[in-house]
């Protein structure tokens, strides 16, 4: 497949949204939303502040299906990686200790 | 063409066919060189996800354990020069794709402004981030014994002493150890953070002075877009960390 050439207007578009997205989440920040609500208002804007980034400044949206597998499988090993630690760390304390033979 | 004749079927074509002197022997031609460029820019970058996410993960699993400490030193650190890192980057990832299309196009004038602006906007970041490492140094806030002349020793606040910014604020029962903990992986993150930056800083002097002599054209620019990659590749690294350093926990903070 030929090179795609992305259009300077949608360059401009997503360079907007990411400075829309800082804007809202450094506001949202102090505002105290409640139990775990602020990691995830701010979380969830940086993944998609990241998502824009890969797809349009990186050009992965134009890309060839090999570059989607690459790059798929870099974030399907950081989330074996994340889960499997996680899923020792907070399951932590759901037992109790176990009794010892004396 | 009577002496193609006496060549297989194809062969004469590819031959003789003038190539671009950037086309490496071992490529067919330009499409398939550009494609294996950014698919081992790609490659590289997915060893990086594995990097930095190793100490993400470290950050998520202290965070979780000592919660009230990390929310003290994130409301410690400057919030403002953060967010205007932040912006910084952004911008200078505009300016580096920017330089992308220009060379795509062949604009070799405005390849080499824009590769120039990314270049200015990233010694920007650096420098920014270096009034932060030192407002770190001056309030004794550089983990363990980094800096033996100024081990960590910062000031806390005492429960009735006047308010003060530059003290620490830890509520009850919090460790100034935990705090410590979270500045060893701030600046390993941000330390490797910037350390990324001047490779990228290194890059982008290359592509100017190769855009400037009039090396890259619509035809090949490789460099310029894998390059590219690289740098939003950073910017993406700070998206994750500007959130996470700074701003997690600042709905928590108390005056006095």
């Amino acid at each position: 497949m030929s090179e795609h050439i992305v259009s300077r207007k949608v360059y401009f578009a997503i360079f907007a949204a990411l400075m829309v997205g800082t804007a809202v989440t450094v506001m949202v920040a102090f505002i105290d939303l409640g139990g775990q609500f602020n990691t995830i208002v701010a979380l969830t804007v940086a993944v998609i502040k990241a998502t824009l980034v890969v797809l349009y400044f990186m050009h992965v949206r134009y890309s060839s299906r090999l570059t989607w597998v690459i790059v798929g499988s870099g974030l399907f090993w950081l989330g074996i990686m994340f889960a499997l630690t996680l899923s020792d760390y907070l399951s932590r304390g759901w037992l109790p200790p176990p009794v010892g033979p004396h | 063409m009577i002496t193609e004749k006496h060549l297989p079927e194809g062969h004469a074509a590819i031959e003789h066919a003038e190539h671009h002197p950037a086309l490496q022997h071992h490529f067919e031609n330009m499409e398939q060189q550009r494609e294996a460029g950014t698919l081992g820019m790609w490659v590289f970058l997915v060893t990086e996800i594995m990097f930095f996410g190793g100490m993400f993960l470290a950050y998520v699993l202290y965070r979780s354990s000592y919660p009230e400490a990390f929310a003290a030193a994130s409301n410690h650190l400057d919030i403002k020069l953060g967010a205007i890192n932040t912006g910084v980057l952004i911008v200078s990832s505009l300016t580096m794709a920017l330089a992308v299309y220009s060379a795509q196009v062949g604009q070799r004038r405005l390849t080499v402004i824009f590769l120039v602006a990314t270049m200015a906007l990233g010694l920007t970041f650096l420098g920014i981030k270096g009034v932060e490492y030192h407002e770190k140094y001056r309030d004794s806030l550089i983990p363990g014994k980094l800096l033996p002349s100024r081990p960590f020793n910062p000031a806390v606040q005492g429960p009735h002493e006047p308010y003060d910014e530059h003290k620490l604020h830890l509520s009850p029962g919090t460790s100034v150890r935990h705090v410590e903990m979270f500045y060893w992986i701030y600046f390993a993150l941000t330390g490797v953070h910037a350390l990324h930056m001047i490779v990228g800083i290194g890059l982008l002097a290359f592509l100017i002075f190769s855009a400037a002599r009039g090396r890259y054209s619509p035809e090949y620019h490789a460099p310029v877009e894998i390059s590219g990659l690289y740098w939003h590749f950073v910017d993406i690294i700070w998206i994750f960390l500007f959130p996470l350093l700074y701003l997690l926990g600042r709905h928590l903070e108390h005056h006095g």
